[in-house]
């Protein structure tokens, strides 16, 4: 038994390379959609993240602190809470269920962005409170007026906050729970990498799940080694 | 003289903590004043309020006559600018660092690539446009500092401690590019200082800072020179010593600080009297040294402040002495608590309080 597992793997090793090198269109269309449904949710977060996290990093506020850990907490949330949640807000029981949003791309975007906006939030906010203090009062003495002093200081925090879209993306792109219960992974419409490995795997079909792990793996490896290369040459 | 800055009654709060009280001052154009004052004095709070980046909590500030308030904080801003005691740089190259108020300013790239290469002459940093300024020695840093504020050409160049952590050859490079820049620009300059040396040799006029509130503002001569309760009780921190002077034959003076203690000093006066002697004129050892110096003590050092690239020794030689000396000295020294030491400093480094 444990022979013919190995086996098993060893042989959906070879298959999987098949199909990667072979440039199979199922793989290359799940592998685009889940890049693009993920990077669209890393867009969307940041419209809303950014902004938040600015807010948290440079103003003193009463509240601050609890909206803060707010967001900390929320890192934890469970995805298949998250994606209950949003399955009813969806459906078309709910009051925007006359959009037919349920089993979309376009819920799979909004449910990943919900889920990164904590990571995007809290890590944005920590980058900007590292920033030396002092360099909001040194853009100020240079003539910057109050908005060009923190977009400064938004500028300092580049690297970190490149950093938190990346982990923003990572986290989107290796997400089932979510994607499965408002996407549903409908074959050639809203199937992405996890789902895809999930269902493929239950079917037995080791071979396409293989491939569409190591494709995953790849994604996300080259993307950090990227930006960490990037970053280095810039500092 | 057409006043540049007035001050009245401005007052600063920290929550409870009064950082400035009721202060009255006029600066005026073209001149170079010095804040002069110990660690917590107010100095760095007046000058954040005069940078446009403090608010009063009461009083009012004016700037080339009109009242600032938050409808012209912009212009101050814009007029004024301010090197930190601690160098703060962006993250970014030399070119970036200096040409950042540049831009604010609305200059072309044409203008900005001949600003900087001019500033960057001025403070000896040729040809480091492309250099990442953070990467720099510290010395190196706080000369990009001052070459960022210096290429905007501003009514009033604020500087606070501009040499307060910086090795001697940069403190003259900096010293002479302030002294260059107020002299062929006629830039205001308010420097705020700790170094009475400084406050002597660089600057006009001196307003000294105790505890919030302006104790004594005059020229050099008068606060430095006659005779003064409040900088004897700024002075009071280092090296100051009281005791009997007798005049000597060969017109020094010998001062019995007590029964042990003597400090022969380069002036003529008898009678009671108290002087100081400025941490980094004492020259440390670790065996006695043959030189004219009058002065000589063997002692143990009690104490040892790292302040970056120079280091204050407290040394117990039956009086209590600070010495400042360089980093580098400090390590090739191989100095500890407990280490025996030489100090020497001549009598012309003795100053009258």
């Amino acid at each position: 038994m444990h022979f013919g597992l190995g086996n098993e793997i060893i042989d959906g090793l070879i298959k999987a390379l098949q199909l990667i090198f072979s440039g199979n269109p199922t793989l290359a269309e799940i592998s685009i959609r889940s890049i693009l449904v993920s990077s669209s949710a890393v867009m969307l977060s940041a419209l809303w993240g950014l902004p938040i996290a600015t807010l948290l990093g440079l103003k003193r506020f009463p509240g601050r602190f609890l909206v803060k850990g707010f967001f900390n907490a929320m890192l934890g949330i469970p995805t298949v809470a998250l994606g209950l949640i949003l399955y009813l807000f969806f459906s078309n029981a709910s009051p925007i269920g006359f959009l037919r949003l349920l089993y979309s791309p376009t819920a799979m975007i909004i449910g990943q962005a919900i889920l990164i906006t904590p990571i995007a939030v809290s890590f944005i906010t920590s980058a900007i409170e590292s920033v030396d203090p002092e360099i909001k009062d040194l853009a100020k003495t240079l003539g910057a007026s109050e908005t060009e002093a923190s977009i400064a200081v938004l500028k300092e925090s580049m690297n970190g906050i490149v950093l938190a879209l990346t982990a923003s993306f990572n986290r989107a792109i290796a997400e089932l729970g979510v994607v499965l219960m408002v996407g549903g992974n409908i074959a050639g419409f809203t199937s992405v990498l996890t789902t895809t490995i999930a269902l493929e795997t239950n079917k037995g079909e080791i071979a396409l799940a293989i491939a569409l792990a190591i494709i995953l793996l790849l994604i996300v490896s080259a993307l950090t080694i990227t930006v960490n290369l990037i970053q280095r040459h810039k500092t | 003289m057409k006043t540049i800055m007035e001050f009245e009654n401005i007052s600063k709060a920290y929550g409870d903590v009064a950082a400035l009280k009721q202060v009255n001052l006029q600066i005026f154009e073209g001149e170079v004043f010095s804040l002069l004052g110990p660690n917590g004095s107010g100095k760095t709070t007046l000058l954040r309020i005069m940078a446009g980046i403090e608010t009063l909590t009461s009083g009012e500030m004016h700037f080339d006559g009109a009242k600032v308030d938050e409808s012209n904080i912009n212009d101050v801003r814009l007029k004024t600018t301010m090197v930190f005691q601690k160098t703060a740089l962006f993250s970014t190259s030399v070119y970036k660092n200096i040409a950042y108020g540049l831009r604010l300013r609305g200059h072309s790239k044409k203008e900005i690539d001949q600003k900087i290469k001019e500033v960057l002459k001025t403070v000896k940093l040729e040809g480091y446009e492309k250099r990442s300024a953070k990467k720099l020695s510290g010395g190196e840093q706080q000369r990009v500092a001052l070459a960022r504020a210096l290429a905007l050409d501003t009514q009033v160049l604020l500087l606070d401690e501009p040499t307060a952590n910086v090795d001697p050859k940069n403190v003259s490079i900096i010293e002479d590019a302030l002294s260059w820049v107020n002299k062929e620009n006629k830039t205001t300059m308010v420097i705020a200082t700790h170094n009475m040396f400084q406050a002597e040799t660089l600057t006009n006029r001196i307003a000294l800072l105790l505890g919030g509130r302006i104790a004594q503002i005059g020229t050099p001569q008068e606060i430095l020179r006659g005779p003064s309760i409040n900088l004897a009780s700024f002075a009071r921190l280092e090296n100051v010593f009281s005791g009997n002077s007798k005049i000597l034959q060969e017109g020094t003076s010998v001062i019995e600080v007590d029964d042990e203690v003597e400090i022969e000093a380069a002036l003529r006066k008898a009678g009671k009297v108290t002087v100081f002697v400025r941490p980094e004129d004492i020259i440390l050892s670790k065996k006695t040294i043959a030189s004219s110096a009058r002065n000589g003590f063997k002692g143990k050092i009690v104490e040892i402040s790292d302040f970056g690239p120079v280091v204050k020794l407290r040394v117990n030689a039956r009086k209590e002495f600070v010495v400042q000396i360089t980093k580098r000295s400090f390590v090739e020294m191989q100095l500890n608590v407990g280490s025996t030491v030489f100090l020497t400093f001549k009598a012309s480094s003795v100053h009258l309080v």
